[in-house]
Protein backbone atom coordinates (compact mmCIF):
# COMPACT_ATOMS: atom_id res chain seq x y z
CA UNK A 1 0.00 0.00 0.00
CA UNK A 2 1.08 3.44 -0.15
CA UNK A 3 3.46 5.73 2.22
CA UNK A 4 2.16 5.67 5.96
CA UNK A 5 1.16 9.18 6.43
CA UNK A 6 0.17 9.92 10.35
CA UNK A 7 0.34 6.98 12.67
CA UNK A 8 -3.55 7.05 11.91
CA UNK A 9 -5.26 3.52 12.55
CA UNK A 10 -9.11 2.50 11.14
CA UNK A 11 -11.16 1.25 13.24
CA UNK A 12 -13.04 -1.53 10.89
CA UNK A 13 -16.38 -3.71 11.99
CA UNK A 14 -16.29 -6.54 9.74
CA UNK A 15 -19.23 -8.81 10.07
CA UNK A 16 -18.95 -12.52 11.14
CA UNK A 17 -21.22 -14.98 10.72
CA UNK A 18 -24.26 -15.86 8.66
CA UNK A 19 -27.23 -14.31 8.84
CA UNK A 20 -27.24 -14.10 12.84
CA UNK A 21 -23.53 -13.19 13.19
CA UNK A 22 -21.76 -10.38 14.74
CA UNK A 23 -19.38 -7.65 14.58
CA UNK A 24 -15.61 -7.97 14.77
CA UNK A 25 -13.37 -4.82 15.65
CA UNK A 26 -10.13 -4.96 13.88
CA UNK A 27 -7.53 -1.82 14.08
CA UNK A 28 -5.90 -1.22 10.03
CA UNK A 29 -3.41 1.12 9.74
CA UNK A 30 -4.40 4.22 7.82
CA UNK A 31 -2.84 5.20 4.29
CA UNK A 32 -3.08 7.41 2.16
CA UNK A 33 -5.40 5.84 -1.19
CA UNK A 34 -6.51 3.19 0.78
CA UNK A 35 -9.97 1.58 -0.78
CA UNK A 36 -12.10 -0.47 1.37
CA UNK A 37 -11.00 -3.31 -0.44
CA UNK A 38 -7.58 -2.36 0.42
CA UNK A 39 -8.66 -3.12 4.07
CA UNK A 40 -10.93 -6.02 4.31
CA UNK A 41 -7.45 -7.65 2.60
CA UNK A 42 -5.34 -6.27 4.83
CA UNK A 43 -7.53 -7.98 7.81
CA UNK A 44 -7.33 -11.26 5.76
CA UNK A 45 -3.93 -11.52 4.64
CA UNK A 46 -2.07 -9.87 8.21
CA UNK A 47 -4.83 -10.07 10.99
CA UNK A 48 -7.50 -12.63 10.25
CA UNK A 49 -6.84 -14.96 7.82
CA UNK A 50 -10.37 -17.20 8.22
CA UNK A 51 -12.59 -13.89 6.86
CA UNK A 52 -14.25 -15.18 3.62
CA UNK A 53 -14.83 -12.26 1.15
CA UNK A 54 -14.78 -11.46 -2.67
CA UNK A 55 -13.25 -10.04 -5.01
CA UNK A 56 -11.62 -10.03 -8.65
CA UNK A 57 -10.61 -7.61 -11.11
CA UNK A 58 -9.98 -4.83 -8.10
CA UNK A 59 -10.50 -2.20 -10.58
CA UNK A 60 -14.17 -1.64 -10.86
CA UNK A 61 -15.28 -3.80 -13.70
CA UNK A 62 -16.56 -6.88 -12.59
CA UNK A 63 -18.61 -6.04 -9.74
CA UNK A 64 -17.90 -8.84 -7.31
CA UNK A 65 -16.61 -6.76 -4.73
CA UNK A 66 -19.78 -5.38 -3.76
CA UNK A 67 -20.65 -4.79 0.20
CA UNK A 68 -22.65 -2.82 2.72
CA UNK A 69 -19.99 -0.29 3.63
CA UNK A 70 -21.51 2.45 6.97
CA UNK A 71 -25.19 1.00 5.61
CA UNK A 72 -24.71 1.69 1.93
CA UNK A 73 -23.99 -1.30 -0.94
CA UNK A 74 -20.77 -0.11 -2.82
CA UNK A 75 -17.95 -1.42 -4.91
CA UNK A 76 -15.48 -1.80 -2.53
CA UNK A 77 -12.68 -1.02 -4.58
CA UNK A 78 -13.86 2.03 -5.65
CA UNK A 79 -14.43 3.26 -2.34
CA UNK A 80 -12.10 5.41 -0.71
CA UNK A 81 -11.93 5.33 2.70
CA UNK A 82 -11.37 8.71 3.08
CA UNK A 83 -15.04 9.20 1.08
CA UNK A 84 -16.88 6.78 3.73
CA UNK A 85 -14.74 6.65 6.84
CA UNK A 86 -16.74 8.13 10.02
CA UNK A 87 -14.30 9.68 12.82
CA UNK A 88 -11.26 6.81 11.60
CA UNK A 89 -14.31 3.72 11.94
CA UNK A 90 -15.89 1.99 9.75
CA UNK A 91 -18.51 -0.97 9.41
CA UNK A 92 -18.74 -3.51 6.47
CA UNK A 93 -21.30 -5.76 6.21
CA UNK A 94 -22.62 -8.58 3.17
CA UNK A 95 -24.96 -6.94 0.78
CA UNK A 96 -28.45 -6.99 1.94
CA UNK A 97 -31.70 -9.33 0.82
CA UNK A 98 -29.83 -12.04 -0.23
CA UNK A 99 -28.80 -15.14 2.14
CA UNK A 100 -25.04 -14.79 3.94
CA UNK A 101 -22.88 -17.58 3.02
CA UNK A 102 -20.08 -16.93 5.11
CA UNK A 103 -18.87 -13.38 6.42
CA UNK A 104 -19.37 -11.11 3.57
CA UNK A 105 -19.72 -13.13 0.83
CA UNK A 106 -23.72 -13.45 -0.20
CA UNK A 107 -25.11 -16.36 -2.51
CA UNK A 108 -25.64 -14.66 -5.42
CA UNK A 109 -28.25 -17.37 -7.24
CA UNK A 110 -30.95 -15.99 -5.82
CA UNK A 111 -30.39 -12.49 -7.93
CA UNK A 112 -29.36 -15.07 -11.20
CA UNK A 113 -32.42 -17.03 -10.73
CA UNK A 114 -34.84 -13.92 -10.66
CA UNK A 115 -32.68 -12.61 -13.84
CA UNK A 116 -33.62 -15.80 -15.65
CA UNK A 117 -36.82 -16.17 -14.29
CA UNK A 118 -37.45 -12.52 -15.93
CA UNK A 119 -36.01 -13.97 -19.35
CA UNK A 120 -33.03 -12.19 -19.09
CA UNK A 121 -31.31 -13.77 -21.92
CA UNK A 122 -31.60 -13.34 -25.32
CA UNK A 123 -33.39 -15.44 -27.98
CA UNK A 124 -32.52 -14.99 -31.87
CA UNK A 125 -33.96 -16.61 -35.11
CA UNK A 126 -30.85 -15.86 -37.04
CA UNK A 127 -28.49 -18.49 -37.68
CA UNK A 128 -24.90 -17.77 -39.15
CA UNK A 129 -25.92 -18.02 -42.30
CA UNK A 130 -28.05 -14.72 -42.55
CA UNK A 131 -27.26 -11.35 -43.16
CA UNK A 132 -26.31 -9.39 -40.04
CA UNK A 133 -29.52 -7.48 -38.10
CA UNK A 134 -29.31 -3.80 -38.95
CA UNK A 135 -29.62 -1.87 -36.29
CA UNK A 136 -29.90 1.90 -36.45
CA UNK A 137 -27.88 3.11 -33.09
CA UNK A 138 -30.70 6.04 -33.48
CA UNK A 139 -33.55 3.81 -33.07
CA UNK A 140 -35.62 4.81 -30.18
CA UNK A 141 -35.42 0.69 -29.26
CA UNK A 142 -31.53 0.88 -29.42
CA UNK A 143 -31.38 4.17 -27.51
CA UNK A 144 -33.43 2.20 -24.78
CA UNK A 145 -31.18 -0.83 -24.90
CA UNK A 146 -27.91 1.00 -24.73
CA UNK A 147 -29.35 3.02 -21.75
CA UNK A 148 -29.93 -0.38 -19.79
CA UNK A 149 -27.43 -2.42 -21.53
CA UNK A 150 -24.01 -1.99 -19.08
CA UNK A 151 -25.37 -3.71 -15.68
CA UNK A 152 -22.59 -5.99 -14.85
CA UNK A 153 -24.85 -7.89 -12.17
CA UNK A 154 -23.47 -6.52 -8.99
CA UNK A 155 -26.24 -6.76 -6.93
CA UNK A 156 -25.72 -3.42 -5.69
CA UNK A 157 -28.90 -2.26 -6.75
CA UNK A 158 -30.78 -5.59 -5.61
CA UNK A 159 -28.97 -4.61 -2.29
CA UNK A 160 -30.66 -1.09 -2.00
CA UNK A 161 -34.08 -2.01 -2.72
CA UNK A 162 -36.84 -2.05 -0.32
CA UNK A 163 -39.37 -3.54 -2.68
CA UNK A 164 -36.88 -6.84 -2.71
CA UNK A 165 -36.97 -7.31 1.35
CA UNK A 166 -40.87 -6.25 1.61
CA UNK A 167 -41.49 -8.79 -1.77
CA UNK A 168 -39.57 -12.22 -1.60
CA UNK A 169 -40.86 -12.79 -5.03
CA UNK A 170 -40.10 -9.28 -6.81
CA UNK A 171 -37.64 -10.09 -9.61
CA UNK A 172 -35.52 -6.63 -8.40
CA UNK A 173 -33.99 -3.99 -10.75
CA UNK A 174 -31.56 -5.61 -11.70
CA UNK A 175 -33.35 -8.35 -13.85
CA UNK A 176 -36.16 -6.20 -14.76
CA UNK A 177 -33.76 -3.81 -16.28
CA UNK A 178 -32.37 -6.88 -18.35
CA UNK A 179 -35.67 -7.62 -19.42
CA UNK A 180 -36.17 -4.13 -20.68
CA UNK A 181 -32.88 -4.33 -22.72
CA UNK A 182 -34.09 -7.29 -24.20
CA UNK A 183 -37.63 -5.97 -24.71
CA UNK A 184 -35.95 -3.27 -27.03
CA UNK A 185 -33.51 -6.00 -29.29
CA UNK A 186 -35.37 -5.59 -32.30
CA UNK A 187 -33.76 -9.30 -33.40
CA UNK A 188 -35.43 -11.10 -30.24
CA UNK A 189 -38.11 -13.62 -30.47
CA UNK A 190 -39.56 -13.78 -26.95
CA UNK A 191 -41.30 -10.32 -26.06
CA UNK A 192 -44.41 -12.10 -24.95
CA UNK A 193 -43.25 -14.63 -22.85
CA UNK A 194 -40.71 -11.93 -21.23
CA UNK A 195 -43.46 -10.00 -20.69
CA UNK A 196 -45.77 -12.54 -19.28
CA UNK A 197 -42.57 -13.38 -17.16
CA UNK A 198 -42.05 -9.56 -15.89
CA UNK A 199 -45.46 -7.94 -15.58
CA UNK A 200 -47.69 -8.49 -12.18
CA UNK A 201 -47.22 -8.38 -8.56
CA UNK A 202 -44.23 -9.93 -8.86
CA UNK A 203 -42.66 -7.99 -11.42
CA UNK A 204 -42.23 -4.69 -12.61
CA UNK A 205 -45.72 -3.44 -11.32
CA UNK A 206 -44.46 -3.79 -7.82
CA UNK A 207 -41.67 -1.21 -7.81
CA UNK A 208 -42.61 2.11 -6.22
CA UNK A 209 -40.44 4.13 -7.93
CA UNK A 210 -37.70 4.51 -4.43
CA UNK A 211 -35.57 5.09 -7.35
CA UNK A 212 -32.87 3.73 -4.49
CA UNK A 213 -31.69 1.19 -6.96
CA UNK A 214 -31.04 4.62 -9.66
CA UNK A 215 -29.16 6.11 -6.37
CA UNK A 216 -26.71 3.53 -5.97
CA UNK A 217 -26.20 1.71 -9.45
CA UNK A 218 -22.60 2.38 -9.64
CA UNK A 219 -22.84 2.75 -13.38
CA UNK A 220 -25.21 4.81 -13.46
CA UNK A 221 -27.87 3.31 -14.99
CA UNK A 222 -31.63 3.97 -13.99
CA UNK A 223 -33.52 0.16 -13.46
CA UNK A 224 -36.61 2.60 -12.62
CA UNK A 225 -36.55 4.30 -16.04
CA UNK A 226 -36.34 0.71 -17.59
CA UNK A 227 -39.11 -0.82 -15.35
CA UNK A 228 -41.35 2.06 -16.25
CA UNK A 229 -40.93 1.38 -19.85
CA UNK A 230 -42.06 -2.70 -19.29
CA UNK A 231 -44.94 -1.06 -17.05
CA UNK A 232 -46.05 0.73 -20.33
CA UNK A 233 -45.36 -2.13 -22.59
CA UNK A 234 -46.90 -4.93 -19.69
CA UNK A 235 -49.95 -2.83 -19.65
CA UNK A 236 -50.64 -2.41 -23.64
CA UNK A 237 -49.65 -6.37 -23.85
CA UNK A 238 -52.41 -6.86 -21.29
CA UNK A 239 -54.99 -4.72 -22.87
CA UNK A 240 -54.51 -6.43 -26.58
CA UNK A 241 -54.49 -9.65 -24.37
CA UNK A 242 -50.80 -10.60 -25.96
CA UNK A 243 -50.22 -11.59 -22.66
CA UNK A 244 -49.82 -15.11 -21.50
CA UNK A 245 -51.35 -17.11 -18.51
CA UNK A 246 -48.68 -16.55 -16.34
CA UNK B 1 -30.78 -8.33 6.88
CA UNK B 2 -31.92 -5.42 6.79
CA UNK B 3 -32.00 -2.77 3.62
CA UNK B 4 -29.45 -0.27 4.07
CA UNK B 5 -30.37 2.62 6.18
CA UNK B 6 -29.18 5.32 3.71
CA UNK B 7 -31.07 4.08 0.50
CA UNK B 8 -33.82 6.24 2.29
CA UNK B 9 -32.66 9.88 2.27
CA UNK B 10 -33.15 11.07 -1.36
CA UNK B 11 -35.91 12.74 -2.81
CA UNK B 12 -37.52 9.72 -4.44
CA UNK B 13 -38.33 7.95 -1.25
CA UNK B 14 -39.67 10.83 0.98
CA UNK B 15 -41.96 11.13 -2.04
CA UNK B 16 -42.83 7.50 -1.74
CA UNK B 17 -43.27 7.82 1.95
CA UNK B 18 -45.66 11.13 1.83
CA UNK B 19 -47.52 9.32 -0.78
CA UNK B 20 -48.01 5.93 1.09
CA UNK B 21 -48.89 7.44 4.08
CA UNK B 22 -51.21 10.28 3.02
CA UNK B 23 -52.96 7.60 0.76
CA UNK B 24 -53.55 5.10 3.96
CA UNK B 25 -55.19 8.02 5.96
CA UNK B 26 -57.34 9.16 2.92
CA UNK B 27 -58.63 5.70 2.69
CA UNK B 28 -59.42 5.90 6.36
CA UNK B 29 -60.96 9.07 6.30
CA UNK B 30 -63.31 8.48 3.91
CA UNK B 31 -65.49 7.11 5.48
CA UNK B 32 -65.85 9.22 7.93
CA UNK B 33 -66.66 11.95 5.39
CA UNK B 34 -69.00 10.08 3.49
CA UNK B 35 -71.10 9.12 7.14
CA UNK B 36 -70.85 12.74 7.52
CA UNK B 37 -72.36 14.02 4.29
CA UNK B 38 -75.25 11.06 4.16
CA UNK B 39 -76.35 13.47 7.76
CA UNK B 40 -78.28 15.02 5.71
CA UNK B 41 -80.58 12.07 4.75
CA UNK B 42 -81.86 12.88 8.03
CA UNK B 43 -82.58 17.06 7.19
CA UNK B 44 -80.37 19.65 6.59
CA UNK B 45 -80.52 20.56 10.58
CA UNK B 46 -78.78 17.87 11.36
CA UNK B 47 -75.82 18.52 8.50
CA UNK B 48 -75.69 21.78 10.02
CA UNK B 49 -75.20 20.43 13.51
CA UNK B 50 -72.05 18.77 12.28
CA UNK B 51 -70.68 21.67 10.22
CA UNK B 52 -70.67 23.71 13.56
CA UNK B 53 -69.07 20.77 15.69
CA UNK B 54 -66.30 20.88 12.48
CA UNK B 55 -65.93 24.64 13.28
CA UNK B 56 -63.66 24.27 16.36
CA UNK B 57 -59.78 25.02 15.73
CA UNK B 58 -58.52 21.30 16.51
CA UNK B 59 -60.99 20.20 14.07
CA UNK B 60 -60.28 22.90 11.55
CA UNK B 61 -56.66 22.16 11.91
CA UNK B 62 -57.35 18.53 11.24
CA UNK B 63 -58.81 19.82 7.75
CA UNK B 64 -56.24 21.76 7.12
CA UNK B 65 -53.99 18.70 7.49
CA UNK B 66 -56.42 16.88 5.51
CA UNK B 67 -56.54 18.81 2.92
CA UNK B 68 -52.55 19.07 2.24
CA UNK B 69 -52.66 15.25 2.31
CA UNK B 70 -54.95 15.75 -0.22
CA UNK B 71 -53.08 17.79 -2.02
CA UNK B 72 -49.53 15.51 -1.57
CA UNK B 73 -51.44 12.65 -3.06
CA UNK B 74 -52.55 14.26 -5.65
CA UNK B 75 -49.36 16.04 -6.70
CA UNK B 76 -47.25 12.59 -5.70
CA UNK B 77 -49.83 10.61 -7.91
CA UNK B 78 -49.47 12.96 -10.95
CA UNK B 79 -45.67 12.82 -10.63
CA UNK B 80 -45.87 9.14 -10.94
CA UNK B 81 -48.36 8.97 -13.90
CA UNK B 82 -45.94 11.64 -15.63
CA UNK B 83 -42.88 9.19 -14.61
CA UNK B 84 -44.55 6.01 -15.77
CA UNK B 85 -45.97 7.18 -18.49
CA UNK B 86 -43.95 9.59 -20.47
CA UNK B 87 -40.59 9.22 -21.59
CA UNK B 88 -38.46 9.01 -19.13
CA UNK B 89 -37.18 12.41 -18.36
CA UNK B 90 -33.54 13.37 -16.57
CA UNK B 91 -35.15 16.62 -14.22
CA UNK B 92 -37.66 13.86 -12.46
CA UNK B 93 -36.77 15.76 -9.38
CA UNK B 94 -37.92 19.32 -10.88
CA UNK B 95 -41.43 17.08 -11.06
CA UNK B 96 -40.81 16.26 -7.58
CA UNK B 97 -40.36 20.21 -6.68
CA UNK B 98 -42.98 21.06 -8.55
CA UNK B 99 -45.15 18.56 -6.86
CA UNK B 100 -44.51 19.38 -3.13
CA UNK B 101 -44.67 23.49 -3.92
CA UNK B 102 -48.56 22.91 -5.82
CA UNK B 103 -49.53 20.61 -2.36
CA UNK B 104 -48.18 23.25 0.18
CA UNK B 105 -50.10 25.91 -1.67
CA UNK B 106 -53.60 24.56 -1.65
CA UNK B 107 -52.86 23.09 1.88
CA UNK B 108 -52.15 26.92 2.41
CA UNK B 109 -54.94 28.56 0.90
CA UNK B 110 -57.40 26.12 2.40
CA UNK B 111 -56.00 27.21 5.81
CA UNK B 112 -56.37 30.83 4.97
CA UNK B 113 -59.67 30.56 4.10
CA UNK B 114 -60.92 28.28 6.79
CA UNK B 115 -59.83 30.57 9.89
CA UNK C 1 -48.97 -19.57 -9.83
CA UNK C 2 -49.74 -20.05 -6.61
CA UNK C 3 -53.14 -21.34 -5.27
CA UNK C 4 -55.73 -18.17 -4.55
CA UNK C 5 -53.24 -16.10 -6.73
CA UNK C 6 -54.34 -13.64 -9.55
CA UNK C 7 -53.60 -14.69 -12.99
CA UNK C 8 -50.52 -12.41 -14.31
CA UNK C 9 -53.00 -10.38 -16.39
CA UNK C 10 -55.50 -9.84 -13.68
CA UNK C 11 -52.62 -8.39 -11.86
CA UNK C 12 -51.47 -6.01 -14.73
CA UNK C 13 -54.96 -4.98 -15.58
CA UNK C 14 -55.35 -4.02 -11.65
CA UNK C 15 -52.43 -1.86 -12.25
CA UNK C 16 -53.80 -0.42 -14.86
CA UNK C 17 -57.73 -0.09 -13.18
CA UNK C 18 -55.22 2.07 -10.44
CA UNK C 19 -53.22 4.39 -13.29
CA UNK C 20 -57.09 5.04 -15.28
CA UNK C 21 -58.99 5.93 -11.93
CA UNK C 22 -55.99 7.75 -10.52
CA UNK C 23 -56.11 9.98 -13.95
CA UNK C 24 -59.79 10.16 -13.06
CA UNK C 25 -59.28 11.08 -9.46
CA UNK C 26 -57.13 13.16 -10.80
CA UNK C 27 -59.53 15.60 -12.18
CA UNK C 28 -62.23 14.98 -9.51
CA UNK C 29 -60.04 16.34 -6.78
CA UNK C 30 -58.93 19.39 -8.61
CA UNK C 31 -62.49 20.31 -8.77
CA UNK C 32 -63.23 18.91 -5.60
CA UNK C 33 -59.94 20.98 -3.64
CA UNK C 34 -60.79 24.16 -5.93
CA UNK C 35 -64.82 24.15 -4.28
CA UNK C 36 -63.83 23.39 -0.99
CA UNK C 37 -61.07 25.92 -0.55
CA UNK C 38 -63.94 28.20 -1.90
CA UNK C 39 -66.91 26.81 -0.10
CA UNK C 40 -65.39 27.59 3.31
CA UNK C 41 -64.55 31.32 2.85
CA UNK C 42 -66.90 32.59 5.75
CA UNK C 43 -67.65 29.70 7.15
CA UNK C 44 -69.35 26.23 6.08
CA UNK C 45 -73.24 25.59 6.13
CA UNK C 46 -75.68 23.00 5.35
CA UNK C 47 -77.55 25.59 3.49
CA UNK C 48 -74.71 26.35 0.86
CA UNK C 49 -73.56 22.67 0.22
CA UNK C 50 -76.97 21.28 -0.57
CA UNK C 51 -77.98 24.97 -2.28
CA UNK C 52 -75.35 23.41 -4.86
CA UNK C 53 -75.80 20.25 -4.77
CA UNK C 54 -79.47 19.95 -4.41
CA UNK C 55 -81.62 18.53 -7.41
CA UNK C 56 -78.32 19.23 -9.60
CA UNK C 57 -77.98 16.77 -12.46
CA UNK C 58 -74.74 18.37 -12.91
CA UNK C 59 -73.39 17.83 -9.67
CA UNK C 60 -74.38 14.36 -8.88
CA UNK C 61 -72.76 13.22 -11.84
CA UNK C 62 -69.54 14.18 -10.77
CA UNK C 63 -69.78 13.19 -7.58
CA UNK C 64 -71.11 9.69 -8.72
CA UNK C 65 -67.51 9.52 -11.17
CA UNK C 66 -65.77 10.57 -8.36
CA UNK C 67 -67.37 7.62 -5.72
CA UNK C 68 -66.85 5.13 -8.30
CA UNK C 69 -63.19 5.80 -9.10
CA UNK C 70 -62.18 6.06 -5.69
CA UNK C 71 -63.82 2.90 -5.04
CA UNK C 72 -61.47 1.36 -7.63
CA UNK C 73 -58.24 3.51 -6.41
CA UNK C 74 -58.59 2.73 -2.60
CA UNK C 75 -58.67 -1.03 -2.47
CA UNK C 76 -56.32 -1.42 -5.13
CA UNK C 77 -54.19 0.84 -3.33
CA UNK C 78 -54.83 -0.57 0.29
CA UNK C 79 -53.88 -4.18 -1.10
CA UNK C 80 -50.52 -3.38 -1.91
CA UNK C 81 -50.15 -1.43 1.13
CA UNK C 82 -51.50 -4.48 2.78
CA UNK C 83 -49.51 -7.08 1.26
CA UNK C 84 -46.13 -4.99 1.77
CA UNK C 85 -46.63 -4.45 5.08
CA UNK C 86 -48.49 -7.71 6.90
CA UNK C 87 -46.94 -10.00 3.87
CA UNK C 88 -50.56 -11.25 2.91
CA UNK C 89 -51.64 -12.79 -0.11
CA UNK C 90 -54.03 -15.08 -1.91
CA UNK C 91 -57.60 -15.05 -1.64
CA UNK C 92 -58.46 -13.65 1.46
CA UNK C 93 -56.33 -10.46 1.12
CA UNK C 94 -58.59 -9.82 -2.20
CA UNK C 95 -61.82 -10.55 -0.66
CA UNK C 96 -60.92 -8.08 1.79
CA UNK C 97 -60.26 -5.23 -0.44
CA UNK C 98 -63.01 -5.93 -2.58
CA UNK C 99 -65.64 -5.44 0.20
CA UNK C 100 -63.42 -2.33 0.93
CA UNK C 101 -64.17 -1.53 -2.60
CA UNK C 102 -67.83 -2.37 -1.67
CA UNK C 103 -68.45 -0.45 1.27
CA UNK C 104 -66.67 2.79 -0.12
CA UNK C 105 -69.04 2.41 -3.17
CA UNK C 106 -72.39 2.07 -0.53
CA UNK C 107 -70.96 4.70 1.89
CA UNK C 108 -70.12 7.32 -0.68
CA UNK C 109 -73.07 6.60 -3.16
CA UNK C 110 -75.19 6.76 -0.02
CA UNK C 111 -73.53 10.39 0.70
CA UNK C 112 -74.00 11.61 -2.95
CA UNK C 113 -77.96 10.72 -2.59
CA UNK C 114 -78.21 12.42 0.47
CA UNK C 115 -76.95 15.71 -0.89
CA UNK C 116 -78.83 15.34 -3.97
CA UNK C 117 -81.79 14.88 -2.80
Amino acid sequence: MGDVSAQHSLKVSVWRGKESGHLQTFEVPRLESQTVLDVVSHIQRSLDPTLSYRFACRVGMCGSCAMNVNGRARWTCRTHVSEVAVRDALEVRPLSNLPVIKDLVTDMAPFFDKWARARGRFRGAQTRRDDFAKVSPESPERRFADAAIECIGCGVCYSSCDVVAWNKDYLGPAALNRAWALVNDVRDTERRARLTAVAGDAGCHACHTHMSCTERCPKHISPTASIAGLKRAAMAAALKGELDDG
Amino acid sequence: MKSDSRARSHPAYWAFVVHRASGVFLALFLPLHFWALGQALQGAARLDAFLRWTEQPLVKAGETLLVLLLAAHLAGGLRLLALEFLSWRDWQKGLLAAAAGASLAAGLLFALNVY
Amino acid sequence: MGDGELSVRSQVLLWAAQRISAAVLAVCVVVHLATLIYAVRNGLTAAEILGRTRGNAGWFTFYAVFVLAVSVHAPIGLRTVISETLAWRGRGLEWTVFAIGIALAFLGFRAVWAVFL
